[in-house]
């Protein structure tokens, strides 16, 4: 039947790893078990007033004790991720996943790859680097604080780039990639517009296959209310138009399929 | 264990809860969390004479115990929908209502027509979505234009007609008796309430369009009142909605007058809401020993 479910997953721990940057271990009964990097969870908050699902990406499966890392930012002040935030180990959280369709593993298998994230785009790609069988090259935009760097490290290079210069190169993710002149036969993606949109131009002038990670405003999270749709290239699947579902047909899409 | 039947104009119902248009698209996707064979009724999102695109993101907006939405729409057209979402929904025991949109008289009589040859139990009439500029609203909230267009329509119709009404009118009794008055068999309310969220750090509107339908249970004591009014106002049944997330919802709206009741945005934060209402209308009418949900209806006068 379905990979999905909703549970009410306990808490395992918590830590505060950067400034607003948060990391929390939930102990899952199915969910891990089903989950592949580059999928996402809906995390539902205790309070009426907040209703809607948090998507959050996967940052680390540990099927062995059915455990998923989450890392996310707190958005603001009253918001649902500080709710999160104040949640301490063996609190109950209910949680929806996992869902959307991850990064193609098998396209990269054996090839030299860039994992690209920035920002808060960075957690996908940590389980990622983990699972994929690849000469792996992780380039890590930040706007100042570093966090989470130092984890991809037991799985290839990692260049990061910082907007203030206070590590690696100054600037982004691009400006990395130039500075150190590295290049790739894929690349894989996660983070914020502007970051995609320089990826996908530079992937695509170059012929490099490009999977990247999207964002939408969500509702339900399982492709029933149209909410968070993206302008594709090919007529998508379900109203037949020119909107693909970031949550159900991605969020990762290859690069030449959506516009952004 | 009591009786959960209810009946709208002349179409029996295992029990009142349905699904609300828009959220819970053609049952597919919330299949995989709710036994669909259980719900009185699926409600499917918008349908029209062709695709429609939708608008531009961001759609979605939260808002305190609500949200809104500015979908706008999108769907993939009547020829889509009767190849692949009416055959799935016909696998299951429960009736199936099709909710049908359109820019203008024409195009809402093209899509009724075509669902005459369909295995369709109700037709309910979308004249009241706040988000798109045609069509929609413009006919929801004029009694005139109303009864004109349910007129018409009931020209094509073999299935009876919902029609589907607008919270954001002057006097929502003046929109159900031109509803009534038009041939409608039966009446939906509440759509969602025009509203608008402005993102302060980004000086614009949270959603694309500007505004867009509130919904949720920050709108449940409005759509409860406005069922009252309907109620007492015309002899129609009358499908509620409005915030419901509970089976306790649901009753209120029951006792209000409604007949039939529709869960909506609740799916979104709980997947399975709808078959807890059911479970929940079960457990309240035996443990207060009521034979027939019916009793319950319109009973605060």
């Amino acid at each position: 039947m379905s990979e999905k479910a909703k549970e009410n997953c306990r808490i395992v721990s918590q830590t505060c790893i950067g400034k607003d940057i948060y990391s929390m271990w939930l102990q899952t009964d199915k969910i891990a078990q089903n989950a592949r990097p580059g999928q996402f969870l809906s995390l539902y908050t205790r309070d009426g007033s907040k209703l809607l699902p948090r998507p959050i990406s996967i940052c680390e499966i540990d099927k062995e004790n059915s455990r998923i890392r989450l890392i996310y930012r707190v958005t603001g002040k009253d918001t649902g991720t500080e709710a999160f935030s104040r949640l301490h180990a063996n609190v109950p959280v209910e949680t929806l996943g996992p869902l959307g369709n991850g990064f193609p593993l098998e396209e990269a298998r054996g090839k030299k790859v860039f994992l690209m994230g920035g920002g808060i785009g960075i957690p996908p790609m940590l389980e990622t680097a983990k699972q994929l069988d690849a000469e792996k090259t992780m380039i890590l935009g930040y706007r100042d604080e570093l966090f989470l760097n130092e984890e991809f490290k037991a799985y290839g290079d990692v260049y990061v780039a910082t907007e203030d210069g206070s590590a690696g190169t100054k600037g982004n993710v691009m400006d990395s990639i130039r500075e150190n002149a590295l290049d790739a036969e894929v690349i894989f993606a996660c983070g914020p517009a502007p970051m995609l949109r320089a990826i996908k131009s530079y992937a695509e002038e170059k012929g490099i296959p490009c999977w990247i990670s999207m964002e939408e405003r969500m509702a339900c999270g399982i492709g029933a209310c149209l909410a968070c749709v993206c302008k594709s290239k090919d007529v998508d699947s379900h109203s037949h138009v020119h909107n693909k579902r970031v949550c159900k047909d991605g969020p990762v899409f290859l690069s030449t399929e959506v516009e952004l | 264990m009591s009786r959960m039947n209810v009946n709208l104009a002349g179409v029996e119902l295992k029990n009142p809860v349905m699904t609300a248009s828009g959220t819970f698209g053609s049952g597919m996707e919330y299949s995989e969390f709710v036994d669909l064979n259980r719900l009185g009724a699926v409600v499917t999102k918008g349908v029209a004479n062709v695709p429609w695109p939708g608008n531009p993101t961001p759609r979605v907006a939260e808002t305190a115990s609500g949200m809104l939405n500015a979908i706008g729409l999108q769907n993939p057209g009547i020829d889509v929908f009767c190849e692949r979402d009416l055959p799935f929904l016909q696998k299951y025991d429960t009736r199936i209502i099709v909710n049908v949109c359109g820019r203008s008289t024409e195009d809402y009589c093209e899509v009724v027509e075509r669902l005459g040859n369909e295995k369709v139990d109700l037709l309910e009439i979308n004249v009241s979505c706040p988000n798109v500029k045609e069509g929609g609203i413009a006919f929801g909230q004029n009694p005139k234009a109303l009864e004109a267009i349910t007129k018409e329509v009931k020209k094509y119709a073999k299935q009876p007609i919902i029609m589907k009404l607008s919270p954001n009118v002057t006097d929502i009794t003046e929109m159900a008796k031109a509803a009534e008055a038009g041939g409608a068999d039966v009446l939906s309310l509440i759509n969602t309430l025009t509203g608008m969220k402005i993102d302060i750090n980004r000086r614009t509107f949270a959603l694309a369009n500007k505004t867009g339908g509130m919904s949720g249970p920050a709108v449940k004591p409005i759509a409860v009142r406005m069922v009252y009014q309907v109620a007492n106002a015309v002899s129609l049944p009358i499908i509620g909605m409005g915030g419901i997330a509970t089976a306790e919802d649901a009753l209120e709206f029951i006792m209000a007058g409604a007949t039939a009741v529709s869960v909506g945005t609740a799916n979104f934060f709980n997947p399975s809401a709808t078959e807890e209402v059911v479970n929940g209308l079960e457990e309240f009418l035996a443990k207060n020993k009521i034979e027939d949900i019916n009793e319950l209806i319109g009973v605060v006068k």
